[in-house]
């Protein structure tokens, strides 16, 4: 059983990201929540980096999100994110729950949270 | 599609600084897909990575009821739970061969629900293994499907060699408040966890 062929995107993964693997910086989690940073120019832009920078501007997207949107394999998506990140187009909200708080505290909010959809 | 697509994406609401995400793990067509459906405020998304592995085992189709599709890559969706604070529901496949997907699956997961059929308990030991091979906690939810057998929750147990302290629960993965009740049975279990090990 094969994945489903992604219509959306007809250009080879490998094309998009210029031939790369991997991500110039790897601090992205399937959950990472990215945002358009500022107005800077787009000149130069490859046409799945306008895409995620216009999906970016109406607000706050997880990295999985913006892939799954976009039709991009999520390896795609986070070098692409990345390259974005370092030119300034976007940001990160700050994420990495665990180091900051409490990871005790962070279940019992996730606990009540859940309560209170019963 | 795509020049509407701005338009009507649902974006995390601005106060949100904090994401988290639960595995919804299973074997093939045991309901992972309609698990995060039932409990997602978007509309699930689908990602796939493009696996150039020539040869994959094909899916066992035996047993099988109304599923036509395999779910090779994730399913995910998003629920809000406070101003601050959203958790990603992501189903993970079932197949030990997506192993660099589930490297990035698991990393900063807070844990695993694992859904199980009691028709095909079997099949869910190949899910167990990676889920305790890649170190996360989990809870048992037995997805109740028309027509499956029911067994004492003993027998489950024993049945799919849980610890005891593992919760087993039963759910059916197409109402939102049992598919809750499922999820905080599993935070719950992590919280005690938590607890154990400061």
């Amino acid at each position: 059983m094969s994945p489903r062929r992604n219509e959306r995107s007809l250009v080879r993964p490998h094309v998009v990201t210029g031939g790369r693997a991997h991500p110039t910086r790897n601090v992205f989690d399937l959950v990472t929540l990215v945002i358009a940073a500022g107005d800077l120019p787009r000149a130069g832009l490859s046409p799945e980096k306008l895409r995620i920078v216009e999906l970016c501007r109406g607000g706050a997207l997880s990295v999985a999100e913006i892939a799954g949107h976009l039709g991009l394999p999520v390896g795609v998506a986070k070098v692409l994110l990345s390259d974005l990140v370092d030119s300034g187009h976007l940001t990160t909200r700050a994420t990495a729950p665990a180091a900051q708080q409490s990871k005790v505290r962070l279940l019992q909010e996730v606990l009540d949270g859940l309560r209170a959809r019963l | 599609m795509d020049s509407a697509l701005a338009s009507d994406t649902p974006y995390v609401r601005d106060s949100v600084r904090t994401a988290v995400k639960v595995l919804i793990v299973g074997h093939f067509a045991v309901g992972k897909t309609t698990y995060v459906g039932t409990l997602s405020e978007i509309r699930p998304l689908r990602t796939e990575e493009r696996m150039t592995q020539a040869g994959a085992s094909v899916d066992d189709l035996a047993g099988i009821r109304d599923k036509t599709t395999t779910t090779v890559a994730m399913d995910f969706g998003r629920l809000t739970l406070s101003d601050d604070l959203v958790l990603y529901l992501f189903g993970a496949p079932g197949q030990q061969r997506f192993t660099r997907l589930w490297d990035d699956l698991a990393r900063g997961a807070l844990g695993a629900l694992i859904l199980v059929d009691t028709a095909r308990l079997k099949e869910s030991f190949a899910v167990m293994d990676i889920v305790e091979k890649q170190g996360l906690p989990y809870a048992v939810a037995v997805n109740h499907f028309d027509g499956s057998p029911r067994f004492p929750d003993e027998e489950v147990r024993e049945a799919l060699d849980l610890a005891a302290t593992t919760p087993l629960i039963t759910c059916d993965a197409r109402d939102r408040r049992s598919s809750t009740e499922a999820l905080i049975s599993l935070v719950d279990h992590l919280l005690t966890l938590d607890a154990e090990t400061p």
